[in-house]
């Protein structure tokens, strides 16, 4: 069999065999018309796993969140899976992957699945393809799924419109906490937790964050804020209480998932037309050509986008 | 299909706490555009190859030297095949005799680089043997 055989692939994924997710996941991960037959296979509007974000500044401790969230779910009998993303360098397109330390104590867990991701250049704190990872999870009967993103700074929002919940992570003593606050970035969370409990400046920023949960805005809905340390375990059944009350809600995922279709949509769309635009100018012109061209002052880009968007309406589809 | 990164993890088994040796080889790779995963120290060979299965990478590097690697390598080599992964190129490093390192090729280690070993002999070795093995058409 061809070891990336998709549809072989995405059989395997439903019968919960774990190598054969793991390579589905590479396949998504690599791109390509194999990922969308994969994903075309394993597509389900409405899934009934559910996907939280984790998101947060470096070294907030959003892994080590996640290895407690994941016993503590392994505990309520469930099937956690975590895709957990890291920073790909931008010098050599290579990664550290670093966020499974701190989860490995659940490696030999057949109940438990583990997936690290670089973020291969995609902006917005994900990988491009982590949206189909954590589907792939969800298709593998992995529940719920957390999404970890890299560490953020202040725009890096993209995990909201794929997770079904987000949970910010804040800690006391980072100072540009104000920051977030200027980007509106309070806004993210469905839940914000502020970790480090154990430590100094706690009161301080619990006090800098519920202030700036005034300037939610009108109509949204306002996060809870749980405070917690991973570290001494404070706190942390509060978090856990919290976070699944959310997750079995009567909350509108509904509204959630119809922004996820959009997106979804959206951005297939996209590559595709990218692709098939790309094409035509390499066919039609040459790139190198064309470059060529605009450099001897006969043409410029603008003129050469509008010759290849009247050439694609008469391409035939 | 699209770009195919050469994916790796990096652990150390047994009991000893020293990896700096690791971290060193994983930035190497890192910087020669590799995806590594860092599982740290005092693994087990069981989550070793549960996690190496399922980061589905291509290499799996340990680093020891603690002298367990006798029994430590060939266990880790051992758990990949119980889980259908021995297709998993797997090298070694650090203070092993070299008397033993014909019994650890035989266990299924591809490479061990002792203390001299610099890390762009690592990186070599690494991006040869997965050349080879993409046209070998054993992994796509
Ligand atoms: N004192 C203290 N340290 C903590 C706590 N939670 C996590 N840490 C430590 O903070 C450091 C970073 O933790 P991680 O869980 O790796 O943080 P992260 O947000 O996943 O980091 P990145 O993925 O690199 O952005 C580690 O050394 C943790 O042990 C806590 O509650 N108190
Ligand atoms: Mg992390």
């Amino acid at each position: 069999m061809s070891a990336i055989d998709p549809v072989h692939l995405a059989g395997l994924v439903r019968r919960g065999d774990l190598r054969g997710l793991a390579r589905a996941l590479t396949v998504v991960e690599n791109g390509g018309p194999e990922a969308s037959v994969l994903m075309h296979k394993l597509y389900d509007p409405s899934p009934a796993s559910r996907s939280v974000g984790l998101t947060g500044p470096p070294g907030a401790g959003k892994s080590s969140l996640a290895d407690v969230l994941i016993a503590h779910w392994k505990s309520r009998g469930r099937r956690p899976g975590v895709i957990a993303v890291d920073p790909s360098s931008p010098f050599s397109g290579g990664a550290i992957l670093g966020d499974r330390l701190r989860m490995q104590r659940h490696a030999c867990d057949p109940d438990v699945f583990i997936r690290s991701m670089g973020s291969r250049g995609h902006i917005g704190g994900l990988a491009s393809s982590t949206a189909q990872a954590a589907e792939v999870l969800a298709a593998g009967g992995f529940d719920p799924v957390l999404i970890e993103t890299v560490g953020v700074g202040q725009g890096e929002i993209e995990v909201v419109s794929v997770a079904d919940l987000t949970v910010l992570v804040l800690v006391p003593g980072l100072g540009d906490d104000v920051q977030m606050m200027k980007a509106g970035i309070m806004e993210i969370g469905d839940l914000i937790v502020l970790n480090k409990a154990d430590r100094p400046g706690m009161d301080q920023l619990e006090t800098v964050v519920r202030a700036s949960l005034e300037f939610v805005r009108e109509g949204r809905p306002v996060p809870q804020v749980v405070k917690c340390s991973v570290a001494t375990g404070e706190g942390l059944e509060d978090l856990f209480s919290k976070l699944d009350d959310l997750l079995s809600s009567g909350r509108d995922f509904e509204a959630v998932r119809r922004g996820r279709v959009r997106e979804n949509l959206l951005r297939v769309a996209a590559e595709q037309g990218t692709r098939f635009a790309l094409e035509l100018l390499e066919r039609s012109y040459g790139i190198e050509k064309a470059v060529d061209m605009v450099l001897a002052g006969e043409t410029t880009p603008y003129e050469i986008g509008e010759r290849i968007a009247a050439l694609s309406g008469r391409a035939p589809v | 299909m699209g770009e195919r990164k050469i994916r790796i993890l990096i652990a150390k088994p047994g009991l000893d706490g020293h990896d700096r040796g690791a971290k060193y080889i994983a930035r190497a790779l890192r910087d020669a555009g590799m995806e590594v995963v860092y599982t740290g120290i005092r693994q087990t060979p069981e989550a070793i190859a549960a996690a190496a299965v399922q980061e589905d990478v291509d290499f799996v590097g340990l680093s020891l030297l603690s002298g367990a690697h006798n029994h430590l390598f060939p266990e880790v080599a051992r758990q990949l095949s119980a889980r259908g992964a021995s297709d998993i190129i797997l090298f070694g490093g650090g203070v092993i005799p070299d008397e033993d390192i014909p019994g650890l090729k035989t266990a299924g280690f591809r490479a061990i680089f002792t203390p001299g070993a610099s890390a762009s002999e690592v990186v070599e070795f690494v991006e040869k043997e997965f050349e080879a093995g993409a046209t070998a058409g054993t992994r796509a």
